[in-house]
């Protein structure tokens, strides 16, 4: 699936897996940051918009 | 093409005459021209009205799904491929079967007459499961780059890709035939066409256009033979193998997987192994 979103155009980094036990909060802790920072780094994700008609 | 017809007829005439099955699906010449169009024969008097040309591209093992009936169906190399995947997910039994094999040599492409992109890669077009062929097996293509066309969009860069697929995508209708020309495409109510979630907005949108065909394209994965029906199906001519190929890629590389090869094997999707690829989870 990871590849097929990067493979149609959607950047590497926004769509991210991670195995987190419930007993491993500090790796969910972890994990939440890396996305958070790598999210970031590559911005609103503009491509998904849809265009709606605007009705006065 | 012609000594294919003949056995075919034969065949079919023989089986619905001792009663063996009752329907020969296959093709009948269509209503329009390079149009052949599939067919259902319940009485051996219409056997007269099967033809075999190069314009048979529609995938038959379409037609089986649930049938309850004894069927004899005719098989190019991706059809039997189907057939196939159709028993291994329990949409029709082997015994429920007569498959009569057609060695292909490739159909040609509804517009052009060329052949069509993917025969010109197919690496089988033998059936690889039949109870009775039609003519002698033809020798198999070798050295062939199938994915050729899948590297030039990997090689490019993500906006690159982005606007590729956009292009692709723009004549797009969502009339929905490469969906309902597809062999894998048997579920009762397709994704698309629920309301209760609605996961797809139903119109034009580029965005709604793309989900439709990236979601589409995810559930053939592991199962797409490559067949080209939906292609064949397209009235836009949309390319739209270019997703489903990537999938058959992958799966090829990661699986050591191609679809509806042998029923012994289940796919790769529905299977777990220890040494399944797991590098994108962190």
């Amino acid at each position: 699936m990871k590849n097929l979103m990067e493979h149609m155009g959607v950047e590497p980094g926004r769509l991210q897996f991670s195995w987190i036990s419930s007993a491993e909060a500090t790796k969910f802790v972890d994990v939440v940051k890396q996305v958070t920072e790598k999210v970031k780094e590559l911005g609103p994700n503009e491509k998904f918009i849809k265009k709606t008609v605007k009705v006065a | 093409m012609d000594a294919y017809i003949t056995k075919i007829k034969a065949i079919s005439e023989r089986l619905l005459k001792d009663g063996t099955v009752e329907a020969v699906i296959g093709f009948r010449e269509g209503t329009l021209p390079t149009m052949s169009e599939p067919c259902f024969i319940k009485r051996s008097d219409d056997v007269k009205d099967l033809v075999w040309n190069a314009n048979c591209r529609i995938n038959l093992a379409n037609y089986l799904t649930n049938r309850k009936e004894k069927i004899a169906i005719v098989a190019k190399g991706c059809d039997s491929r189907n057939i196939v995947n159709h028993i291994i997910e329990n949409k029709i039994k082997r015994d429920q079967l007569f498959i009569i094999g057609v060695p292909c040599k490739g159909m040609n492409d509804k517009d052009t007459g060329a052949l069509q992109d993917n025969c010109a890669t197919c690496t089988h077009r033998n059936p690889v499961i039949y109870d009775e062929l039609a003519g002698d097996l033809v020798e198999e293509q070798t050295g062939v780059d199938k994915y050729a066309d899948v590297k030039k969009v990997e090689a490019m860069t993500t906006d690159e890709k982005w606007a590729f697929f956009n292009n692709l995508y723009a004549s797009c209708t969502r009339c929905y035939a490469c969906r309902n020309a597809c062999p894998l495409c048997y579920c009762p109510t397709c994704f698309v066409d629920e309301s209760k979630p609605q996961w797809v907005g139903k119109g034009e949108d580029p965005i709604d256009v793309r989900t439709y065909h990236f979601l589409r394209a995810y559930h053939c994965a592991g199962r797409c033979t490559d067949c080209g029906s939906c292609e064949a199906a397209c009235p836009q001519n949309i390319k739209v193998r270019q997703l489903t190929k990537k999938l058959e890629k992958d799966c090829a590389e990661l699986f050591g997987w191609e679809a509806g090869l042998t029923l012994d094997k289940r796919p790769p999707l529905d299977t777990f192994s220890i040494d399944d690829p797991n590098d994108f989870i962190k």
